[in-house]
This record gives C-alpha cells, sequence and structure tokens, in this order.
C-alpha cells in the first residue's frame, strides 16, 4: 500500500521538480497575498485600530493552508484529466483510498511549506512571530488541513461527475467558504443566521481561536475540540460524497470520457 | 437487407456454453507459435525475459492458482483450458442509449482478439467494461477465472492498457513515467524492467527525455512500454498504432507479436486498420449497434459473409447499420 501511495507522491514532485512554473506558482500568491493584506494592517496599525497586524497577518497565513490543502487534492487528479493520464491510474492496481492519502500528503507537503515560507516573511517584513501561538499553532493547521482535505474530495467527486466544466470549482469553491469562516473578522460581525452557519464550519473554530490566542495568550481548548469533531464529521462526509460521485461515474461512463476528452 | 451469419450461441449469451466456441479458433490461438514469429522489430532490440506464466512454452493451458471457474475443454486437447476472460450477455445502458446489448466473448491465454465496428458501435464500452472503468447495467465479467466486481484490484494487477486516446504525463521524463507506473504495479527493480523495455521498442536513447518532446511514434512506443511493465497477461489496446507511420506501425506489430509469441500474453486489439487486423488478431468480433453481429478468424467471416476481404466487410455492415 505505502509503496503504491509513494509511486503516486513521487508522481506529483516529479512534476514539481520538473516545473518550475508550478513550483513558483505555490509561493507566488500566498507571498503576493501576505505582503498586500501585510502592507495594509501596517497602515491600520499606524491608524491605531488594536492587534489589527496580528490578526490579520495570521488569518492570511492560516487561510493560505487551507486553500491550499484544498487545492492540493483538487489540482492532482484534475491533472491527472488535462494530461489524459487518469484512465492509466484507475486501470491500475490502485485503491481510491490510496490514491485520496496520495494526494493528500502532497497537500501536507504544500501547505507545511507555504506555512514556513509566509510565516518567515511575515517575521521578516512585519515582525509577525507565528511561533507566538504556541502549542496550539499545529493543531490549528492540522485542523485546517484536514477541513481542506474535506472540501477537496467534494470538489474532486464533483470533478469528476461534471468533467472539466466544474473545474472552476476548484478555485471556486473555498470563497464559498472564507466569508463564512470569519477569516478576517470576529463571526460575531456576521448577520445572526449566518453565524449559526458559521459555527458549523471547522474553520470558524479555528480563526476565533487563533484571534483569541493573540488576544489573550490562553488557548481555548473547547475551540480546538469543536473544530476537530466537525472535521471528522466532514471527512467523512467528504469520503461519502466522493464514493457516491466516483459510483455514479462508472455507471454512467463519464470516467473513460473524462480520460480521453 | 443483407443478414451477416452469426454464431447465435455467443450472440445471444448463453452462459456455459464455452465447450460450443469454434473448436478451430481455439486451436489456433492455442498451438499458434510459429518460428517465424521469431524476429528483432526495433534495431539492437532485446529479447524479453523467459515469460513468468507456468505452462505456456507447452501451449497448454492450465487454470492458475486462485482462479475459481471451471475450466472447459477443446475438441482437440484433452486437457482442461480457462479463457482468461469470460464475458456473458453484458449490457449497458446511458439512460435511453442502449451501447451494448448482450455481449458475449471469450479470450483464450495467448489469443489475440479482434474488436471490430463503426464508431460508436459499443467497442470502446466493451473494452470500459472488461477494465472496470464503467459498470455494466447486466451481465457477468471474469478475468482469470475471477469475478471482476469482487476482485478488482488483483485482476488489474495481471493487465493492462494501452490507447491513442491515453497519454502519460508530457512535462515527466521517460523514465520518471514510467517510474511511478512501475511502482504502482509493485515492479521489484523498475531501473533494470524499464530498460529491458526500452531496449525492447529500440529506443533507449529517450530514458531521460522529457515525455511530451518526444515523436509521436516514440510516445506511442513508450505508453506501449507502459503497458508491458507489469508483465501482463492481457493486454487491452485500443488503437495502438492508429497515429503511426507504417514504418512504426510494423514494428510495433513486431513488438506485440514478439511479446504474444515468447510469453503467451492475450490481447483485445481494435483497429480501423483491416489489414492490421488481419495480420495481427487470431479471431476478429464485429460489433454494431451494441451487438455482435460476426466472429470467427478473419479468414472465416469473410469466407461467411461471401465478402472481398475484411474491410470490405467492414464497410457493408457499417452501412447496414446507418
Amino acid at each position: 500500500m505505502w509503496g503504491r501511495i509513494g509511486a503516486l507522491v513521487l508522481r506529483h514532485l516529479y512534476l514539481y521538480r520538473r516545473s518550475t512554473t508550478r513550483l513558483g506558482e505555490i509561493f507566488f500568491w500566498p507571498v503576493m497575498e501576505l505582503l498586500l493584506w501585510g502592507f495594509l494592517t501596517t497602515y491600520l496599525q499606524r491608524m491605531q485600530v488594536p492587534n489589527a497586524a496580528l490578526f490579520l497577518i495570521g488569518a492570511v497565513i492560516f487561510w493560505d493552508v487551507l486553500y491550499r490543502s484544498q487545492q492540493a487534492v483538487t489540482i492532482s487528479i484534475t491533472e491527472e484529466i488535462w494530461v489524459r493520464n487518469i484512465l492509466n491510474l484507475f486501470i491500475a492496481p490502485v485503491r481510491i483510498s490510496e490514491i485520496l492519502i496520495a494526494t493528500c500528503l502532497v497537500g501536507v507537503f504544500k501547505a507545511l511549506a507555504i506555512a514556513v515560507i509566509l510565516g518567515s516573511l511575515a517575521w521578516l517584513f512585519y515582525a509577525f512571530n507565528l511561533l507566538v501561538l504556541g502549542p496550539a499553532l499545529v493543531p490549528f493547521l492540522v485542523s485546517l488541513l484536514l477541513f481542506g482535505w474535506a472540501v477537496g474530495m467534494c470538489t474532486m467527486g464533483l470533478i469528476l461527475r461534471f468533467g472539466q466544466a466544474a473545474e472552476a470549482l476548484i478555485w471556486g469553491v473555498p470563497f464559498l467558504i472564507q466569508p463564512v469562516s470569519a477569516v478576517f473578522y470576529p463571526v460575531d460581525v456576521l448577520p445572526r443566521w449566518l453565524q449559526t452557519i458559521a459555527w458549523c464550519l471547522p474553520s470558524t473554530y479555528v480563526f476565533e481561536g487563533m484571534r483569541a490566542v493573540l488576544r489573550t495568550g490562553k488557548v481555548d481548548y473547547g475551540y480546538l475540540g469543536a473544530a476537530f469533531a466537525l472535521n471528522l464529521l466532514y471527512l467523512a462526509l467528504g469520503a461519502a460524497f466522493f464514493g457516491w460521485m466516483l459510483k455514479q461515474v462508472r455507471e454512467k461512463g463519464y470516467l473513460a470520457r473524462l480520460g480521453m476528452e | 437487407m443483407r443478414v451477416l451469419p452469426v454464431d447465435g450461441h455467443r450472440q445471444e449469451g448463453h452462459e456455459g456454453d464455452s465447450a460450443q466456441t469454434s473448436d478451430q479458433d481455439w486451436q489456433h490461438w492455442q498451438h499458434r507459435k510459429n518460428p517465424h514469429d521469431q524476429f528483432d522489430a526495433f534495431p539492437g532490440a532485446r529479447r524479453l525475459a523467459p515469460s513468468r506464466v507456468p505452462g505456456l512454452e507447452s501451449t497448454r493451458l492450465k487454470r492458475a492458482p486462485g482462479e475459481d471457474s471451471e475450466p472447459t475443454l477443446t475438441a482437440s486437447s484433452p486437457e482442461p483450458v480457462t479463457p482468461v476472460v469470460v464475458a456473458r450477455n453484458l449490457r449497458k445502458s446511458f439512460g435511453n442509449v442502449t451501447a451494448l446489448d448482450g455481449v458475449s466473448l471469450e479470450l483464450g491465454r495467448g489469443e489475440i482478439l479482434g474488436l471490430l465496428g463503426p464508431n460508436g458501435a459499443g467497442k470502446t464500452t466493451t473494452i470500459q467494461l472488461l477494465l472496470g472503468l464503467t459498470t455494466p447495467s447486466e451481465g457477468e465479467i471474469r478475468l482469470f477465472g475471477l469475478d471482476l466486481t469482487r476482485h478488482r484490484r488483483e485482476i488489474l494487477q495481471r493487465v493492462n492498457f494501452s490507447s491513442t486516446y491515453v497519454s502519460l504525463p508530457s512535462n515527466l521524463t521517460v523514465w520518471e513515467n514510467l517510474n511511478v507506473f512501475a511502482r504502482l504495479y509493485g515492479v521489484r527493480d523498475p531501473r533494470r524492467k524499464v530498460g529491458e523495455l526500452l531496449d525492447l521498442f529500440g529506443i533507449p536513447e529517450v530514458r531521460n527525455r522529457v515525455t511530451g518532446a518526444l515523436s509521436s511514434g516514440q510516445q506511442t512506443r513508450i505508453h506501449l512500454a507502459k503497458a508491458l511493465i507489469n508483465d501482463p497477461e492481457i493486454l487491452f489496446l485500443d488503437e495502438p498504432t492508429a497515429s503511426l507511420d507504417p514504418d512504426i506501425s510494423a514494428k510495433v506489430r513486431e513488438v506485440l507479436r514478439q511479446v504474444r509469441t515468447e510469453r503467451g500474453v492475450s490481447m483485445i486489439y481494435t483497429s480501423h486498420n483491416m489489414a492490421e487486423v488481419e495480420l495481427m488478431c487470431d479471431r476478429v468480433m464485429f460489433i454494431s449497434g451494441g451487438r455482435v453481429v460476426t466472429e470467427g478468424t478473419p479468414a472465416e467471416i469473410v469466407k461467411r459473409a461471401s465478402s472481398r476481404s475484411l474491410e470490405d466487410l467492414f464497410i457493408s455492415i457499417a452501412r447496414e447499420r446507418a
């Protein structure tokens, strides 16, 4: 099993090693976002908005971890459709779970690389130390990775089912979640009905938890626990949805069409 | 409308009648081990390693361990033989459209079966069903005696597929691509295996080149190398020479025949090149409108239909349908 997962991971590492454009793309957008938001928050801080820099720069880094984690899962599969290699994978003796684990591992590498690069740049440019989050940092990041995978599995299922027409979802779905997850503002600024939805998302607990640590210096383990419990639920739902879509795709013959179109 | 002769028991898809299959055909593929098939297709091409399939050298077919279907008998051989592929009464509908309507087929070990038919006849759907890419609406598929639904991964470990319409990632080198697939199939020594396959296809020099930068002839051979990476016992080849010039096509055919002769690999082969089909296939099956119209050796079905050639027969079947 791990040999096959290793082979699938290797396939993506080869791609990044061979394509400087792809490699650059991992870092380009997050760095650009960090610079834009970072300088904006510097300005806000000058205007004496308390903790603005901490909240916004922390949010930018965390959001990118979630976003790239979701993208790693979906782009890995979409990449195989683009290069007409997906049938080769699906006729190999590989379990679907192995494909999912491999794409999630690629997501971990990407997210870790992003967290390290952005964390370093934030410290360099804005004197923001990501390590100020203390022991909660790793569970927060893991929680975002898990939610990214769950969203990624749903997106991937839709792409398999609806083909290249659904590719816009790779970039669009995270931005459906962003406003409700209270990434850049506290959840209580949302209308009450939207707050109810927001508290159903694990990402909301992570961003609220992050702000709580930055504000008080203490970790709210209630937020962490709720985020992990919801993540388990969303991962199960994501896997079930992906499995259901795959079954549909096999029944309707879309897989072969996807592989050859 | 002219009615083409049909092997009724196959078209109807009755179960348990594999012993009625054309005995001449079975003898033909079982004993086809012509010394003239031994050649080097590409200059400097190496022989394949000895077959790992037990019993192939004697061309007697035996039941492999774990194969759970009953072996069948041919008239000429008292020993039991097991077809490597048995599909019975396959039906596939996509909404109101019936893509396959009661197709049954068998493939013997070392046999090359040509699936022929006009565009949209159901050939590709048949291959998709046999590879488990699409689930049949009705019918049963067994490969190596194992039920495809329940033993999909074990079966896929022993088969492979190549198609003109499927590619390998163009931005990876040949070695990287083949190494990934070698690992996916659990090949013990990918370096040796990849070298052996590149030698077989006469292109060892492309090993470190980016796949997308190769000529279409080289890319097709790399894809065929990928299809042989796991020493498959069954190869599904969907128009494998469609984009090649006549010289490279001939060389590819030679390699495929060599692989069949030396390793006893069974093949299901689709092509629109009737001359190629006559050269390659022991038996052909015409599909039109999702049904088997006729099957037999190329010579047999041409004679049976009083056609001048396989190509004429193809055209008449396609036009009847239209």
